[in-house]
């Protein structure tokens, strides 16, 4: 009792032990991975590192404007944008019948004895399989195999952002159409319309507004993606940073860099401007 | 009436907007999509993805591809776990508990750590690290640094100011009321910032070694690079094993988290 009271009750932390216990519990299954990870700090502090980045660096300031670069990186921008719009617009052709297939709100034999009850449960599971093969490979991965096969350029990013983002707005459209309210649809079912006219009259009406801004927020991210995707090949800004930080041009860099962040401010800007006109 | 119409006729327009702008980007790329899919582009197509198998099951590089994926592993946890810290450390000026101009600052900073995405600041890194898991790491580091930093000054600001009132009544000091009255608070919610970037994070981690950040996506990239087409089977079907391990994952925590009353 008197030791408890001797200490001052303002200054004794409660949790203190514990607290003590998880962090060097923390810090001890951190040190293995920073072993794997090759972690090592004093890299960073080398002279000849520092020289390297410090000069890159140094070099961003001014921005390149060459007339001829800056031609180049107008072009680069167009077709980073022209990857997104077209993978996208390729990847909703490849998401929409996935998703009608995939949704259950359009089950015939959900509203009564049907025929092809175990052929539609297979069929859509089988949809929703493709549909997580095709978005569990990421888009850059994609367009990396892409531009092995045949060089494609563009034609890769296109390709590689329809696979990945089909595959994931299938999933998304079947999940919103299934999460909306089902009873207009399943009232036209019932009383034997077909499962488009159902879909158009039934589902689309409620699940419109979601899966326009849904789509438009997939396009935002398309853009980033695609720039991403210039790393490996792909055309546009990313490919043209790569040859920049590649063959050490920092003012080419500086320049790239500004037109990246001022193009995903745009299309920030876009995307919320068609929502709002859209919904 | 006449705002409804107004309204529907600035939708019809904007669709009209975007059916242009699609069909103008497939032709600003010229992409020849009949001579993508004619009989000699999809006779090249099918060599190319017989040479993938059979993919090498070899004993020895099997453990390459594990060292490999556990290489991986670690970029992404440390990844994650150095932004805890210094993104924790940048959120409290960044919630405005020190004053107006490191407000100021350090959103600025998360700012632009936060729009460089990972890859490019992985390029990058290489430059200052050298080519390996170690510049993987700095990347992602950098990256979630601004991504966690924003989010966790956001849980800072929206919390409850009451437990903080009441401990500084009591005469505690300014870390005593932080620890004890806030941080409790947000705990939950910055750990599940947290556990979502990790999982973001493993993803990215497999594909920074494109450009030189280490894991399987530098696996990768050499095999296809020597033409290897075998190897490089067996490295994706690694990536997509723990893409869709991770997926499985999260979907459980998420599960079980969600189910926990807050």
């Amino acid at each position: 009792m008197t030791a408890i009271a001797a200490v001052r009750p303002s200054l004794r932390d409660p949790a203190s032990q514990r607290r003590l216990a998880w962090a060097i519990t923390a810090l001890v299954l951190l040190w293995p991975l920073g072993r794997l990870a090759d972690f090592h700090p004093a890299t960073l502090l080398a002279p000849s590192n520092v020289k390297v980045l410090g000069s890159f660096l140094a070099g961003y300031v001014p921005p390149s404007t060459a007339p001829d670069f800056l031609r180049e990186l107008l072009a680069a921008t167009l077709t980073t944008l022209a990857i997104a719009t077209a993978g996208i617009a390729l990847a909703f052709l490849i998401a929409v019948p996935l998703a009608i297939v995939a949704t259950r709100s359009l089950s015939v034999a959900a509203i009564g004895p049907a025929d092809g009850r175990w052929r539609g449960r297979v069929l859509r599971q089988a949809v929703r399989t493709v549909t997580v093969l095709l978005r569990s490979v990421p888009e850059i991965v994609w367009a990396l195999l892409f531009v092995r096969a045949s060089g494609l350029g563009p034609a890769a990013g296109v390709l590689a952002l329809a696979i990945t983002y089909g595959g994931m707005l299938a999933k998304v459209y079947a999940e919103i159409l299934e999460s909306a309210d089902t009873r207009p649809a399943r009232a036209l079912l019932q009383a034997g319309s077909g499962r488009l006219a159902a879909l158009c009259f039934g589902l689309l009406p409620l699940a419109a507004d979601e899966l326009v801004s849904y789509t438009v927020y997939r396009w935002e991210c398309a853009v980033r993606a695609a720039v991403v995707m210039g790393f490996v090949g792909a055309g546009g800004l990313g490919q043209l940073m790569d040859q920049a930080i590649k063959g050490f041009v920092p003012s080419e860099a500086s320049s790239i860099s500004l037109v990246f962040f001022a193009l995903v401010l745009l299309a920030d800007g876009i995307s919320l401007v068609l929502r709002k006109v859209l919904a | 009436m006449t705002v409804a119409r107004s309204h529907r006729g600035a939708g019809i327009a904007c669709l009209a907007a975007i059916a242009l702008a699609m069909v103008a980007s497939v032709h600003y790329l010229a992409v020849d999509f009949g001579g993508l899919f004619d009989a000699e582009a999809r006779g090249r197509m099918a060599r190319f993805v017989a040479e993938f198998f059979p993919p090498d099951v070899s004993p020895a590089f099997l453990r390459q591809v594990g060292l490999a994926a556990l290489q991986t592993l670690a970029v992404s946890l440390l990844g994650t776990a150095i932004p805890v810290v210094l993104g924790g450390l940048l959120a409290l000026p960044a919630a405005g508990r020190l004053g107006l101009a490191p407000q100021w600052l350090a959103r600025l900073a998360l700012n632009a750590l936060r729009s460089v995405p990972e890859l490019v600041w992985a390029a990058l890194m290489v430059l200052a690290a050298g080519l390996g898991p170690f510049a993987g790491t700095l990347a992602l580091a950098l990256h979630t640094t601004g991504v966690l930093g924003r989010l966790f000054a956001e849980s800072l600001e929206n919390a409850s100011p009451a437990p903080e009132a009441a401990l500084r009544d009591l005469g505690a000091g300014r870390v005593a009321r932080f620890a004890y009255g806030t941080l409790p608070l947000i705990a939950p919610q910055c750990l599940g910032y947290t556990l979502y970037r990790w999982e973001m994070n493993i993803r990215m981690a497999t594909i920074l070694g494109f450009v030189g950040g280490g894991g399987l996506g530098q696996m990768l990239y050499f095999h296809l690079s020597l033409f290897q087409q075998g190897q490089a089977a067996t490295v994706l079907i690694a990536m997509t094993l723990l893409v869709l391990g991770d997926d499985a994952l999260s979907g459980w925590a998420r599960r079980s988290l969600g189910g926990q009353p807050h």
